[in-house]
């Protein structure tokens, strides 16, 4: 059981010319493996920050970021080690892939980097992932990113993300760039892999929907605040928060929609 | 719905490369006075290439090679829009329908003020009116869109994406025209932004009695601002019905399939399963 916790985390960035603004604002939460967080809130609401300082990209500018009651290295092997155990899955596969290397390589890398496997077994393991992924590894292993489509190549991203190991995920926005019939299809491999593995998973985005069907819990975000946080279906379907309801709101719902209007036709005919 | 505004007929258009690519394929479209059509479909399913080719905005490879596209002007002329050449179909662009763009919001121009941006349009279409009036009609302009005049003075950057967005559909709102393609307007930005600007479009329309085709792979939404949705794959128009039709007995397997792709917001658990 890993546990990821961030104690008072407030982020402050130094903007040129309007002075300082304030990313993060006293955030405390923790993540354990084996659970889905949703991480939810309008741009500009500090969603990515708190990606950043995950993954020490960023530091916070106070407060601390525990895994398993010890502060995260912020250099050195120890931060490498830790980096292993959270890894990203970026909202553009068609950015975040190089696009000169092949898939093999995309995925052999944190393989041969991490020394997950001896190197007689690279290869091996590089088909694994990709079949876990449910990619043809024959197909895909020696061909480069822009031969894929969005989709395989999101998975392609997952496998990478898989090969060193984590115990904690992180998605931004994953399947926001997918076309639409493709984006459930991704979301159901992340959610069945974060079961099977027991992984701990930071999705982060802007659709209420996806939120509430593939997480165990939701987080609030507005402007740089937890403003509520519970079971995915408690927070969307009784929000507390005057912010959640707001967003709640302006989130398209035909289901309520046409409920709505049919209410009003009974209402006319009356 | 009230009389017909646009008659696409029998429109098909070619990709002229090898081996051609049929991107739209004999579509019939009917866009009504007033009326909000959503048009949606996937990447590559040819809803961009339809709503360009109506306005003979295609550029080779591109070749429209079939089809007709009348446009039912309200002073009661009806004008068949392959037959004007590019004199005419210059000044019927914006004047009768006009375009917010994808991504339309990053193609200000970043050193022009957005005022000045907005006088253009009336320095060219409208060359009758002298500078002052220019000026009151880009400051009614914002205001309506509710960015407000003041603001003409403001360079793009110095502009929120939301109100940049505002700033586009100010523009093709400038000559008031009878028709609004929109292609995807409101994709970049946040649902709070979203739901204000189609607040903002739909009162507008009532308004100004404007018809608008919004394009989007975003059926929730159509389905909550549409009167009827023309669901596109592969070039054709696979199912045309009103958004409560789509929504309650959707005929097609894709339209069925493009539902499923939505998990439910409230209710019970689970996609929509028709």
């Amino acid at each position: 059981m890993t546990t990821l916790e961030f104690q008072h985390v407030t982020k402050v960035y130094n903007v040129r010319g309007s002075g300082q603004l304030k990313a993060l604002d006293d955030v405390s939460f923790s993540l354990t493996s084996h659970q889905t967080i949703g991480l939810v809130g309008q741009s500009g609401s500090g969603k990515s920050t708190i990606a950043k300082i995950l993954t020490q990209l960023e530091r916070p500018t106070s407060g601390t970021v525990l895994l398993d009651g010890k502060p995260v290295p912020t250099f050195g092997k120890g931060l490498r080690r830790y980096r292993q155990q959270l890894r990203m899955v970026f909202q553009d596969p068609f950015a975040s892939l190089n696009p000169y290397h092949s898939i093999r390589h995309h995925v052999e890398r944190p393989l041969r980097l991490d020394r997950v496997v001896p190197p007689a077994e690279v290869d091996a393991e590089v088909r694994r992932l990709l079949e876990r992924v449910r990619l043809d590894a024959d197909a895909v292993i020696d061909r480069r990113p822009h031969e894929l489509s969005g989709g395989q190549r999101q998975r392609v991203a997952i496998a990478r993300a898989l090969a060193s190991r984590p115990s904690v995920l992180v998605a931004d926005e994953p399947v926001s760039m997918l076309d639409v019939s493709i984006r459930l299809g991704v979301l159901a491999l992340l959610s069945e892999l974060q079961r099977e593995e027991g992984l701990g998973v930071l999705y982060i985005t802007h659709d209420l929907a996806t939120a509430r069907h593939f997480s165990d819990e939701i987080m609030v975000l507005n402007q740089g605040r937890i403003v509520e946080r519970g079971a995915a279906d408690d927070v969307i379907l009784d929000p507390q928060d005057p912010y959640t309801r707001e967003l709640r709101a302006a989130s398209p719902d035909p289901e309520k929609h046409f409920q709505e209007l049919a209410a009003q036709n009974a209402g006319g005919a009356r | 719905m009230t009389d017909t505004l646009l008659s696409v007929r029998d429109f098909s258009v070619v990709y002229d490369v090898d081996p051609p690519v049929r991107a739209v394929k004999n579509v019939d479209l009917e866009i009504g006075r007033g009326e909000i059509v959503g048009l949606a479909g996937e990447s590559g399913c040819g809803k961009t290439t339809l709503a360009y080719g109506v306005q003979r905005l295609l550029r080779p490879p591109a070749v429209i090679t079939s089809g007709s596209v009348t446009f039912h002007d309200e002073d009661g002329i009806d004008v068949d829009l392959n037959t004007l050449d590019a004199e005419h179909m210059r000044r019927f662009r914006w004047d009768k329908i006009s375009m917010v763009f994808q991504g339309a919001m990053n193609a200000l121009n970043p050193v022009a003020t957005i005022g000045s941006q907005l006088e253009d349009v009336f320095e060219v279409h409208r060359p009758e009116l002298g500078r002052a009036e220019r000026r009151r009609a880009v400051v009614e302009l914002l205001e309506i869109v509710k960015v407000g005049g003041q603001r003409r003075r403001s360079f793009p950057h110095e502009l929120s994406g939301g109100m940049r967005q505002r700033v586009m559909i100010a523009m093709a709102l400038a000559l008031r025209p009878q028709l609004m393609v929109m292609d995807e307007p409101t994709t970049a930005l946040d649902v709070l932004v979203q739901r204000e600007i189609l607040r903002q479009i739909s009162q507008l329309r009532h308004e100004f009695g404007f018809s608008v085709v919004f394009i989007t792979h975003d059926l929730p939404l159509l389905l909550e601002i549409s009167d009827r949705i023309a669901i596109m794959r592969e070039g054709e128009i696979v199912e045309l019905a009103s958004a409560e039709r789509i929504w309650n007995a959707p005929q097609h397997e894709y339209t069925q399939r493009l539902l499923a792709s939505f998990p439910r917001l409230t209710g019970q658990k689970g996609v929509v399963a028709r």
